[in-house]
């Protein structure tokens, strides 16, 4: 609040902090490991709005990501064309819906459009395949892949065809009580 | 450009799309996420690109805009909404525009909201960083995940109650004795009659003392402990007159000791009630379901590839756990009465056997306990021997907390439970002994205590051998505390350590054996419930306790995570954070529950010991409150005379009674309630769907008929494309439309 720091104006330190979950110092602290990702590309004054992005190999290789098996469609769901590739604000909009303090609806919609992997909107059993082989790394057999996935659909699935619609990931979601407390990075 | 919006209503170019699902008025609600936000979700409709569905739903919306008012108290705050931020800027920049044209009293209102709301966004940071243990909790999470994370919380928690009853105690039990002397207040003390009773040879050192006589009686609280503030035995003010009032010291004592225990019931249950809702609202199969593991159960806050591979592997092992416990399931559904009946021969004499176990380790424990206080009457013979038998109670618990659960997971196996039940009843076992060996401690005490050569006691005790029992009982607390202490460091640097030498450094068969040390949750929490246990019993007997506690587990915490992180792998049995708080939370309030057993005794039975402490005028420490209460002014004490009779008692527990049974009503109706509507939305959702599918069919005969008069294969493709057009389900019901148009 003191500090005198050129990065931001004002107004949009105020913007950034009524968009997204973080107070001022958490944005300037973000804006450093944007940086720190590719320092030749990023601007260290974004006074004058710059248009950079940081393509999806470069995001991914980052700490906090860099062991989670679902990286690239996290990258991916938070960004402009659906690639991976992540302005300022995408990568800020990612870190603060994953935060602690976004509440349970908001971070429902986006871990549906991740695990959503053919983005057709509906989790079928496809998707829920590739997501077990993601977790486990294939160490599962193609059997127990196989009934895992469909007890999962027969748990979640309320309308009954046989993929998960946004309701019923949802409703899901909602009694699961990990989900909150596991759906969440630390940055 | 794939707006996060187009979750909501399914995708133009697949198969199942339908114009008349976007039109629905369920549909129509998903857009509007529960709240009333109608306004804010209209804006959001305009100010986006035209990427809407059909143009009728468009048209249906557009009425709506003109319908409802402004209500721009009930949006939701421009974060929550799921969008990119150049548009939650838009829309913020559109609601201050809003704001404008509002009245000069909302729109003050609106910017002190807002910076209200800031204001506290920066304290909460603020409040957050100065959170015991921050960082190093963080480090933690990120390596081990969140299981192992809730059981260092859970320490961080019992740190902070301790303190707080130390602080208690110390502020009204301690301080004014302290300060009276400063101030110009006068203090009485309780006065020896010089019968008996009252007869306490003092325990001071005199003479030449031998150094290592210093160090038994630091670790046994003898000696020259005994006559300080950390035993009961000091505290002999009756009265400290200040000027405008008097202090009445042991009012105060006692009000303080039912006032710590209240304050960590209710802290623990207000703690625990987020986890117990939960608890109540889902049954037990639905919380350890597959969707749960594979949507939520991969734990984002990882950042170690070590921690990742556990992750992983741990998650395989439960989905096969599951999957093993779904065929145990249904083995157990398929088994024949002869093979019942010889499992429940079997579990009945394994549990006799438990029974035996325990009965054997108990006994043991009151024996160890009896000779313990017999050689502490006699001189020492030699230094570590007096050290051993003061100790030895507390070596023998050590010893049986040690050997049973072995015994109880060899046990179990036999059993033949289903796994997670056996993982919770091995626990309840363990929590068990743990806790009942205290009891059996203390209730050896007693039986010392209360039991005189001649048959019946004339003071109420045995004087003789306990001038000032509370101070006894107080140093075994003392010594299980520190004993217990010791244990947990000697553990670490003398088993843990070399282990892990062991198998990082030699490559013999017994590495293999042994394998890496693994975290073990539920007996370090164990460990620690028991800790806090005996704090919370011996606080009465020990004031200073709670000090010892808060700097015990201060140190343990770092003793534990230097272990974590040194030695050990994350237990292969994950265990949830979810429930592992809830079962956390359980163990500490059985914890409590039995700690008020033992107290409440000592406070309302046994007589207390007329040569120390502050209830000499008292036959037990309970007399207080009734003198207190009669010298009350009298409107006040028959207000009290009323609470305490019987009418009232009576009655109160008859009202207690029915609003429990009401309210556990109330949660079975509930949850009857919800099965029902989970019923009755699946029920829905076919209706839906067939309801569809024949609109589709009446839809696509005049379609048809149209089609039939033109070429043929342009009929076929409008049907391919009509087929298309509904779901695929559609198929089976074309067919019998397309043998009657066939001429």
């Amino acid at each position: 609040m003191g500090n005198k720091q050129t990065i931001f104006t004002d107004e949009q330190l105020d913007a950034y902090q009524d968009c997204t979950f973080f107070t001022r110092k958490e944005i300037l602290r973000i804006h450093g490991r944007y940086h720190e990702l590719a320092p030749h590309l990023v601007p260290m004054d974004y006074t004058n709005e710059p248009d950079v992005t940081l393509p999806l190999a470069l995001i991914v290789n980052m700490p906090e990501l860099k062991e989670n098996p679902f990286k690239n469609r996290i990258v991916e769901s938070f960004s402009e064309d659906g690639l991976g590739n992540q302005s300022f604000n995408d990568f800020v909009d990612m870190f603060s819906v994953l935060s602690e303090m976004a509440p349970r609806e908001l971070k429902a919609i986006y871990a549906f459009k991740i695990y959503d992997f053919n983005t057709d909107n509906y989790i079928c059993k496809e998707d829920l395949e590739k997501t077990l082989n993601k977790l486990t790394k294939e160490e599962l057999s193609a059997e127990e892949v196989n009934l895992v996935c469909e007890k999962s659909i027969v748990e979640a699935d309320l309308d009954g065809d046989n993929k998960l619609s946004f309701a019923d990931f949802e409703n899901m979601i909602a009694r699961a009580p990990d989900f909150l407390s596991t759906f969440h990075i630390r940055i | 450009m794939d707006s996060v919006d187009s979750v909501f209503y399914s995708d133009r170019i697949g198969p199942s799309s339908n114009p008349l699902l976007d039109q629905l008025p369920s549909y129509q609600s998903l857009l509007y996420r529960r709240k009333p936000t109608a306004s804010g979700s209209m804006k959001r409709r305009g100010s986006s690109r035209t990427r809407v569905g059909s143009s009728s739903s468009w048209k249906w919306k557009g009425e709506k805009v003109e319908e409802r008012p402004k209500t721009t108290s009930l949006q939701r705050p421009v974060r929550e909404q799921p969008k990119t931020i150049e548009e939650k800027r838009k829309d913020k920049e559109l609601r201050i525009e809003q704001d404008r044209d509002l009245g000069s009293w909302k729109l003050w209102r609106q910017t002190t909201r807002r910076s209200l709301r800031r204001l506290k966004e920066d304290g909460l940071e603020l409040l957050s960083t100065l959170q015991l243990w921050r960082g190093d909790i963080h480090v933690i999470e990120g390596m081990f995940g969140t299981g192992i994370l809730s059981y260092f919380s859970f320490l961080r928690f019992l740190v902070l109650l301790n303190f707080v009853i130390f602080l208690l105690m110390f502020s009204f039990v301690m301080l004014p004795i302290i300060i009276a002397p400063r101030t110009l207040a006068n203090t009485t003390f309780n006065i020896y009659d010089g019968s008996e009773c009252s007869e306490y040879p003092s325990t001071s050192r005199r003479g030449l003392v031998v150094f290592h006589q210093y160090i038994a009686d630091l670790l046994s609280g003898t000696g020259f402990l005994e006559e300080t503030y950390l035993f009961y035995g000091y505290y002999k003010v009756d009265a400290i007159h200040f000027p405008k009032f008097t202090y009445k010291l042991p009012l105060a004592y006692l009000l303080v000791t039912i006032a710590y225990l209240f304050l960590s019931l209710i802290w623990i249950v207000k703690r625990s009630a987020s986890g117990f809702k939960r608890n109540l609202v889902q049954d037990e199969d639905r919380f350890q379901s597959f969707c749960n593991k594979i949507f939520a159960g991969w734990d984002f806050c990882i950042t170690n590839e070590t921690a990742a591979r556990l992750k992983r592997s741990s998650l395989l092992y439960e989905l096969k756990t599951d999957l093993e416990e779904e065929r145990i399931k249904q083995k157990i559904a398929d088994r024949t009465r002869k093979e019942k009946c010889r499992i429940y021969f079997l579990r009945l004499v394994l549990n006799l056997f438990v029974v035996a176990v325990l009965a054997a380790c108990f006994y043991s424990i009151y024996r160890a306990t009896i000779y313990s206080q017999k050689s502490q009457m006699e001189p020492p013979a030699n230094f570590i021997l007096d050290l051993i038998y003061e100790y030895l109670p507390s070596i023998v618990i050590t010893l049986a907390n040690f050997i049973t659960p072995l015994m109880f997971t060899l046990i179990i196996q036999f059993e033949d439970y289903s796994p997670a039940f056996e993982i919770r009843f091995t626990l309840m076992r363990c929590v068990f002994m743990r806790l009942a060996s205290i009891g059996v401690l203390l209730f050896s005490l007693w039986s010392q205590i209360t039991s005189c050569s001649g048959g019946s006691c004339p003071c109420g005790y045995n004087h003789e051998l306990y001038p000032c029992w509370e101070s006894r009982v107080g140093q075994e607390m003392y010594k299980l505390m520190i004993f217990d202490f010791i244990i947990i460091g000697a553990v670490t640097v003398f088993v843990e350590f070399p282990r892990k030498l062991i198998v990082t450094y030699c490559d013999c068969g017994l590495a293999k054996w042994l394998g890496q040390q693994e975290f073990a949750i539920p007996q370090n929490v164990l460990e620690i419930v028991y800790g806090q246990t005996i704090c919370w019993i011996g606080t009465y007997y020990c004031p200073l306790l709670p000090a010892i506690s808060t700097l015990k587990y201060f140190i343990v915490f770092y003793i534990k995570k230097m272990t974590l992180v040194k030695n050990c792998r994350p237990a292969t049995r994950p265990f949830r954070a979810s429930s592992s708080n809830f079962f956390f939370l359980v163990v500490l309030l059985i914890g409590l529950a039995m700690a008020c057993v033992p107290v409440t005794v000592s406070i309302a039975q046994i007589s207390c010991s007329q040569a120390c402490g502050p209830f000499v005028n008292y036959t037990t420490s309970w007399e207080v409150v009734p003198q207190t209460v009669s010298q009350l002014p009298k409107g006040l004490r028959r207000f009290l005379f009323a609470l305490a009779s019987e009418a009232f008692a009576v009655s109160f527990f008859v009202i207690t009674c029915l609003a429990m049974f009401y309210v556990i009503a109330l949660a079975g109706a509930h949850k009857r309630v919800v099965d029902q509507l989970r019923e009755q939305l699946a029920m829905e959702g076919k209706d839906k769907r067939f309801l569809i599918q024949k609109l589709c069919q009446a839809q696509r005969t005049p379609a048809r008929s149209l089609g039939a008069q033109s070429h043929s294969d342009r009929g076929s493709q409008s049907q391919s494309g009509a087929q298309n057009y509904c779901s695929p389900e559609g198929v089976l019901l074309a067919r019998p439309s397309v043998s009657a148009t066939h001429v």
